[in-house]
């Protein structure tokens, strides 16, 4: 858990900050469920493991349904809303062209603060496809770092398709294999990855299988 | 209660402190039991209003409804703690039920149960035998479930409570999700009894 003068001088601010207002889930749009293959071949993937106790961590924003169902497979569940805190002005610091743009290390010194091979799985969601550029290959590469070997990590991508009003949602899982979308407002999408984008980005990891559903959303899971 | 500020702080006034001014006119019974009906627990919860600041060691051995703001440790072992909207709490936290509605960042270990209200920030791990988030609760850490000493009672109802779909609610998309590690379903300390 990381924990410094940075994070106590949020904590006074809290949610007197601008962008905490913004982001967050729209009281007008309903929930979407969709089923979703990635998920339920991670979670049986997990049951497989034989860990006495697995580590679980959500990048996406705090859901209760996902923290209740996790808690009682018996797993540690960690959270970590990363694209929340992307929105952190102070995390920013001015480029030579006079932009401002995200510094990763400032924002890994105070985020996904985990030793390696902590855990066993990481649910990453389509937070890959809102993520400000300079933080993307970071993660990725972090949270290979951090994943167990043979562990898995599920993400979604949109296609081509989707267009820039395509909403951030947060994710909740209804066992055994469903997902519930709940559109977050506050973010943009950033960019659409092809497969030979998601294959770079994901280099490292031993496996990637590819799912497509039928909403157009491109399911990866990939194992260490 | 012992506590260690470093500063002076404005007292809060007492809770139960009953209107016993002269000036009141003598009321009938049923008028002065209403106020209880609506509080039940005024009188034995220790308050600490959001005007105080303390830094250093808060230990109690009385349930403690906390709105100010404190920096250190917090150690109510068998006794509950409820943090108000107004509290910003910096603190490694040892209780044995916890509701937080205000801000808190440090580690939380309860022995029986901590309840994420939604208007709440938590930053730091939980290690707790039940837990309720709230939705809308804002939390970033880690979230540790433990089993009850005895291991006879561990597993089993848990596998129980989670077929009879009482353990999780999914489909709703405001009310409160619970977790219980055994399968008797306490109610909140908060409620009235």
């Amino acid at each position: 858990m990381s924990s410094s003068g940075h994070n106590l001088k949020k904590w006074f601010r809290g949610a007197d900050a601008p962008q905490a207002k913004s982001a967050g889930p729209s009281k007008s749009a309903p929930r979407v469920s969709r089923r979703c293959i990635g998920l339920g071949e991670l979670l049986r993937n997990l049951k497989s493991t034989g860990e006495q106790k697995i580590c679980v961590l959500d990048l996406g924003p705090t859901s209760p349904s996902n923290i209740a169902f996790l808690t009682e497979m018996g797993a540690r569940v960690f959270n970590e809303d990363v694209l929340r805190e992307s929105q952190d002005p102070s995390y920013t610091v001015k480029q030579e062209d006079g932009s401002m743009q995200i510094d990763p290390g400032k924002f890994f010194a105070e985020n996904l603060d985990y030793p390696a091979d902590q855990f066993d799985a990481v649910l990453c969601w389509d937070v890959p496809d809102y993520l400000p550029e300079s933080l993307v290959k970071p993660l990725v590469e972090r949270l290979q770092v951090m994943l167990k070997a043979k562990g898995n990590l599920l993400a979604f991508f949109h296609t081509k398709d989707a267009g820039p009003e395509s909403l951030y949602s947060r994710h909740h899982i209804v066992p055994p294999d469903v997902l519930e979308l709940e559109p977050i407002q506050g973010f943009s999408l950033q960019r659409i990855f092809n497969n030979r984008h998601i294959e770079n980005l994901f280099k490292d990891f031993a496996s990637r299988k590819f799912f497509l559903g039928r909403d157009n959303i491109r399911e990866v899971l990939m194992v260490r | 209660m012992s506590m260690n500020p470093t500063q002076p702080a404005q007292p809060a006034p007492p809770l139960a402190a009953a209107p016993t001014t002269p000036s009141m006119p003598a009321t009938p019974a049923p008028q002065k039991e209403t106020p209880k009906v609506t509080e039940p627990h005024r009188g034995d919860v220790g308050h600490i209003g959001k005007s105080v600041h303390i830094r250093g060691e808060l230990t109690g051995s009385e349930d403690l409804y906390l709105d100010g703001e404190i920096e250190g440790t917090i150690d109510l072992r068998d006794h509950s703690l409820i943090i108000g909207p107004n509290g910003k709490i910096k603190a490694t936290i040892t209780a044995r039920d916890l509701v937080v509605h205000g801000k808190v960042e440090g580690n939380i270990n309860a022995s029986g149960r901590v309840e994420l209200r939604k208007s709440c920030t938590l930053i730091g791990d939980v290690g707790t035998q039940r837990i309720v988030i709230e939705d809308g609760a804002f939390f970033k850490g880690a979230i540790d479930i433990r089993e009850r000493d005895s291991k006879s009672e561990s597993r089993k109802p848990m596998a129980v409570a989670a077929s009879a779909g009482s353990g999780m609610s999914s489909g709703s998309s405001s009310g409160p999700i619970s977790y219980n590690a055994a399968s008797d379903t306490q109610s909140s300390f908060l409620d009235p009894k």
